[in-house]
């Protein structure tokens, strides 16, 4: 490789897991170089502030993880706005989207997920989003107005932030949620009733136990959405249709590389892959998780910070366990708090469940 | 860097380290201020655990591998890594509750009125913290690190 940019360490994602791994790796080696590599071309921000950036135009300046001056002063390296396009791993290469040649030593993957597409007909249409990224964010802002009647196809995590952002908007909204409640992988039956009936207080109609399967347009040539068909015949008029069913780990890069993947990349608990070199952390990784005490999935911010940390502690040498994360999940919407951790919904009868209620205050 | 050791076995309960750590927090820094007329009314920093006979006051322990900081998703927790203090810039906090949920020792507070975090700071520029400064009876002093013994050593020294 002649004219590959040499680094010593390649971060491909600046998010939670790149920027957990480029503070570590500072705490152990001071001057090794660090690569940042990342297709947003913002400064790290904060990804669940999104839905506050959409509901109220909270500030860009106060949605960035760190200070502005964070990548001189650790002396990191960035290429942002640049996709990695290419990894070659035997050659400890990756190609970007321009062409640049970079070779690496020690390699993160922290490239996240990206939205789950729906198989719908139409999900290509005019006014169809997903809501994953800050740009996701800002061209619906750009699209909608306090006329706006959205759909939301999913009622997870994403599609309930993004509900409240647009109802602060003064949206129309309609969630249409395939299982028999919203929120249903973080919350337990009892609990999804309250969060549904705060979003119906709020306006909002929540549609369970269907899915959209048709995005129309007025007529035959237009592209923009006018309304969406369910499973049962239903139609509902709209302008605007989000795709919120999840996020997907990035895998891609991977694949084909002899890496070991799973749902996601499989890491151990020093968070590395199946190769010595190679690292993986946050949504896209594969994780010891603690409460389950096996590799799963837990795409939240904070195991995605802790899993690059300790990714990025190994890489400079100091070899360290990662601890396990697991899933965990505090929400406000609507002045409706929420935490939620572990296993809500237990597989059998050999868990105890604790619970208790009074009003709209469940624990 | 100090830190607050906590001994239990003779905390009586009386709940002035609260007192005073919202005392130290308000804006007026006047006793009956604060609690008669001050509004929002500050939020003490620290709690005292009761279950009687047993009490103890605990604040944040400024871990050094620090959960909360790991949490926060907007990065207003930070750990300074010269004194080891762990502060929340204020203005950059969103309120989500997440560092509530990752605090091992459940030590982080709502400020409802704000609607965000509030926590120790070790009452910084003070050079002993309000609540171990006004407790009457040393069941929290302020020691160097590793000076810190363990709550069983301590009631094992006791009995
Ligand atoms: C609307 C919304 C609300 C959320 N709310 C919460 C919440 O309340 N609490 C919580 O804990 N979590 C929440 N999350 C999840 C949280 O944001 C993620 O878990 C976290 O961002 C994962 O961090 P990460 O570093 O793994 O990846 P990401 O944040 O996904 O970042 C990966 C980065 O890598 C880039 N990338 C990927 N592939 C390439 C490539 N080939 N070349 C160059 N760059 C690439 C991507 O563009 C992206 O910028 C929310 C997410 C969303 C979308």
């Amino acid at each position: 490789m002649k004219n590959a940019t040499k680094v010593k360490y390649l971060l491909i994602g600046n998010s939670a897991g790149g920027i957990g791994a480029a503070e570590a790796i500072r705490e152990v080696d001071k001057t090794g170089t660090i690569l940042i590599i990342s297709d947003e071309s913002y400064p790290v921000y904060s990804r669940p502030l999104i839905a506050k950036y959409l509901a109220e135009g909270y500030p860009l300046e106060k949605m960035l993880y760190r200070p502005t001056d964070f990548y001189p002063k650790n002396n990191i390296q960035t290429r942002l706005g640049n996709k990695v396009t290419h990894l070659d791993i035997a050659n400890h290469t990756v190609r970007l989207e321009d062409g640049q040649e970079i070779q690496w030593q020690k390699l993160l993957l922290a490239t996240g997920g990206s939205p789950i597409i729906p198989r719908v007909d139409g999900i290509t249409k005019k006014g169809v989003f997903p809501f994953i990224t800050l740009d996701d964010a800002k061209a619906i802002d750009q699209f909608v107005s306090n006329q706006t009647k959205a759909v939301i196809i999913g009622g997870g995590l994403i599609g309930t932030s993004l509900t409240a952002a647009l109802v602060e908007q003064g949206v129309e909204v309609t969630v249409v949620e395939m299982k028999e409640h919203i929120l249903n992988a973080i919350l337990d039956d009892e609990m999804s009733v309250i969060a549904e009936a705060t979003l119906i207080q709020n306006g909002v109609k929540v549609i369970t136990g269907h899915t959209v399967t048709k995005i129309n347009s007025r007529s035959k040539g237009d592209d923009t959405v006018s309304q969406v068909t369910l499973n049962d015949g239903t139609r509902i008029p709209c302008d605007m249709v989000a795709m919120a069913i999840g996020v997907r780990p990035r895998s891609e890069l991977v694949s084909g590389t002899g890496v070991t993947t799973n749902r996601g990349i499989v890491v151990d608990r020093y968070m590395t892959t199946s190769n010595p070199d190679v690292y993986a952390s946050g949504d896209v990784a594969e994780a010891y998780d603690l409460v389950y005490q096996e590799n799963r999935l837990t795409p939240i911010w904070p195991n995605a910070y802790l899993g690059g940390r300790i990714a990025g502690l190994n890489m400079a040498g100091r070899i360290t366990e990662y601890p396990g994360g697991t899933s965990m999940n505090a929400m406000n919407y609507f002045g409706l708090n929420i935490v939620s951790a572990g296993i809500l919904i237990p597989a059998d009868d050999s868990y105890e469940v604790l619970s208790q209620r009074s009003g709209f205050n469940y624990v | 860097m100090k830190r607050i050791q906590i001994n239990e076995s003779v905390c009586i309960g009386c709940g002035l380290c609260e007192v005073y750590c919202q005392l130290e927090h308000s804006q007026s820094k006047d006793l009956i201020k604060v609690f008669k007329r001050e509004y929002p009314q500050p939020v003490s920093r620290l709690s005292v655990e009761q279950r009687e006979p047993i009490s103890f006051a605990v604040q944040c322990r400024h871990c050094d591998e620090s959960p909360c900081v790991y949490a926060c998703l907007t990065g207003a927790l930070q750990r300074d890594p010269d004194t080891g203090i762990v502060t929340v810039d204020i203005d950059r906090c969103a309120g989500c509750w997440t560092c509530m949920l990752a605090c091992p020792y459940s030590v982080i507070r709502q400020d409802l009125y704000q609607g965000k975090i509030a926590k120790c700071d070790l009452c910084k520029g003070r050079e002993i913290p309000a609540c171990v400064e006004n407790c009457p009876n040393e069941a929290l002093t302020y020691v160097e690190e590793d000076s810190i013994i363990p709550q069983l050593q301590l009631k094992r020294e006791a009995s």
